[in-house]
């Protein structure tokens, strides 16, 4: 029997396959649209928007104290991290000036922050990778650190601590000693991790020469933070444009060389080093005093005073039922959060409402660049670069 | 952001080569308010002149004044790494107005637009894919458009009868309360 011709010219359409939402390597609820040619990715669409709370819009209707527990919400890794950035935010349109030790107590918290997300970071990308053990161990540190989130504030996730003005409350007594202690040990936990990974065969064979991003992508793609170090450009706006007592101490910025996913890698392990290294210099430097601004249009009152006097009292309940106004005017105020740059773009009114808040979430514009980072690699690969990404849903719909 | 001065100097000599209509310099940040028609090439200037340099889009954000006559201001956040800078220009639009899209320049500029886009109903010009971006599949409306209520128009439920979520029109038992006023004695 003889084959005809027209029976072997079949045709051959791109297969078109469904990623997420639920798929635990979608970091939360991505909703990927893939075409394959084989194996290999042609076109990544995400769909994103999943978990859209309207956040912005929220923040149109509450006053400048009821605005700042959204901020946690938003990337739920990270949460004081943007707490701070709006705060920067109201206390710039506000001309208000903050005390010294509630700059430390900031900036100490901020880091910790930061070994909070990229713990999660470094252990979800090794798990979606495939190595459990990692994973495991980064979250028994994360919940160390999360004692110390609720030791301060009282809320092992969403905060709220950092407030225009300062922070909420004072440092307990012996949370700078547990610190101290935590650091002495992390370092060695740090050790074992790598320990596991950065020579790990699999490892490297899984990232090495995955997601490549040049320096022209980078900045055309608008990238941020560690996408933005990992292809090689030496900007951390805790140096360039520095905010608080990053001024004060003393840390470098680790570069990446190739653009990949290792080197992405590398540079979170290394920026844990250095949060390590500025949380010990806070905590030799930090210093006594105040931890909230003076000035009574911006503070209520403390606690003693209520009790006191009346006309406080009348200033407490003021100062949280109707918090206070702003003048007319309107800033942009960026922060080196883990995950990138996150802005806060506030528009005040002189009301005692922000008239526009946009957020400008670093993920967002990441995930943007996820059809140019995987085109081209195997299927595998994509769940490698979203993890290198380090998306978190929460930001990235806001 | 020592720069700055040095930066708004040079500005001064910009506004004679490039169509600016207004800089504002406060809060050590400056403002560029530019015609909406040439807002492409003056990002494509601001990224590619030497002493500018802001190659990158940092983000794209609405506002809604639905008092003006053109409603919407469109903010193009630049940075300029090279020159440790920041830069934001301002190009004001109605709804009706369009505006042209500036993904040819900045390839970031793709999901901001949409955003845009979808949050204000702002058109975009040229855009290879202008979607909704953040609301539902089907959804109506521009929600941080001023005159959006803060509940939506729908709700979403899980019906038992049909076995599947479905969309209503939203029922509020009490309408939603804006203490709209700064003191509750003042009013």
């Amino acid at each position: 029997m003889t084959l005809k011709k027209k029976s072997l010219l079949k045709k051959i359409k791109n297969f078109t396959i469904n990623f997420g939402p639920q798929h635990p390597a979608a970091h939360g609820v991505l909703r990927l649209i893939l075409e394959l040619d084989g194996e290999v990715i042609l076109r990544a669409e995400p769909h994103i928007g999943l978990l859209h709370r309207g956040t912005e819009k929220l923040i149109e209707y509450k006053n400048y104290i009821q605005a700042l527990p959204y901020l946690d919400r938003l990337d739920y890794v990270s949460m004081m991290a943007q707490e701070h950035s709006y705060c920067l935010a109201v206390e710039k349109l506000f001309n208000a000036k903050i005390p010294k030790r509630a700059q430390y107590i900031r900036v100490l918290f901020a880091e910790i922050t930061r070994i909070l997300n990229h713990l999660l970071a470094v252990g979800c990308h090794a798990m979606d990778v495939g190595a459990m053990t990692p994973f495991l161990w980064a979250f028994e540190e994360r919940e160390k650190l999360m004692e110390f989130y609720e030791r301060v504030s009282g809320a092992r996730l969403h905060s709220s601590y950092f407030r225009p003005g300062g922070v909420h409350l004072d440092l307990p007594k012996g949370l700078l000693t547990d610190i101290y202690i935590f650091v002495e040990q992390f370092n060695l936990r740090l050790v074992e991790m790598e320990d596991m990974l950065t020579e790990n065969r699999i490892w490297k064979q899984r990232l090495i020469n995955i997601g490549v991003v040049s320096v022209k992508d980078a900045y055309d793609w608008g990238f941020s933070g560690v996408m933005l170090r990992g292809s090689g450009i030496s900007w951390d706006l805790r140096k360039s444009q520095p905010y608080e007592i990053y001024r004060e101490v003393d840390f470098k910025i680790p570069v990446g060389k190739n653009g990949d996913c290792y080197d992405r890698y590398l540079v979170r392990v290394f920026e844990m080093r250095e949060s390590i290294k500025i949380i010990k210099q806070c905590l030799i430097q930090i210093p006594h005093g105040p931890i909230k601004s003076t000035d009574n249009k911006l503070i209520p009152p403390s606690r003693y005073k209520i009790k006191q006097s009346m006309e406080s009292l009348i200033h407490h309940f003021e100062m949280y039922t109707q918090s206070f106004t702003i003048p007319a005017s309107e800033t942009y105020v960026g922060t080196e959060a883990p995950k990138g740059e996150f802005g806060v773009y506030l528009v005040s009114d002189g009301s005692n409402r922000p008239y526009r808040c946009k957020i400008k979430a670093p993920g967002f514009s990441h995930l943007q660049a996820l059809n140019h980072m995987s085109k081209g690699h195997m299927i595998a690969d994509v769940v490698t670069i979203i993890g290198t990404q380090d998306i978190v849903f929460g930001e990235v719909d806001r | 952001m020592s720069n700055n001065i040095i930066v708004t100097e040079n500005f001064k000599n910009i506004s004679q080569i490039c169509p600016i209509k207004k800089i504002q310099y406060y809060n050590s940040e400056i403002i560029l308010i530019v015609q909406t028609n040439d807002i492409l090439e003056i990002l494509l200037f601001f990224k590619n002149h030497f002493l500018c340099q802001f190659k990158i889009l940092t983000s794209i954000s609405g506002v809604d004044y639905p008092k003006s006559l053109y409603r919407f201001v469109v903010v193009y956040d630049l940075l300029s790494i090279r020159y440790n800078t920041r830069l934001k220009l301002k190009i004001f639009t109605y709804e009706l107005g369009s505006i042209f899209s500036v993904t040819s320049v900045f390839s970031a500029a793709g999901w901001f637009e949409s955003e845009v886009w979808d949050m204000f109903g702002v058109f975009f010009k040229n855009h290879s894919n202008l979607k909704r971006i953040l609301t539902d599949y089907g959804f109506n409306g521009y929600p941080l458009r001023k005159d959006f209520p803060l509940s939506g128009f729908i709700e979403m439920r899980y019906s038992e009868t049909q076995k599947r979520v479905i969309n209503e029109s939203i029922e509020l038992s009490q309408e939603y309360r804006t203490f709209n006023f700064i003191s509750p004695w003042a009013n």
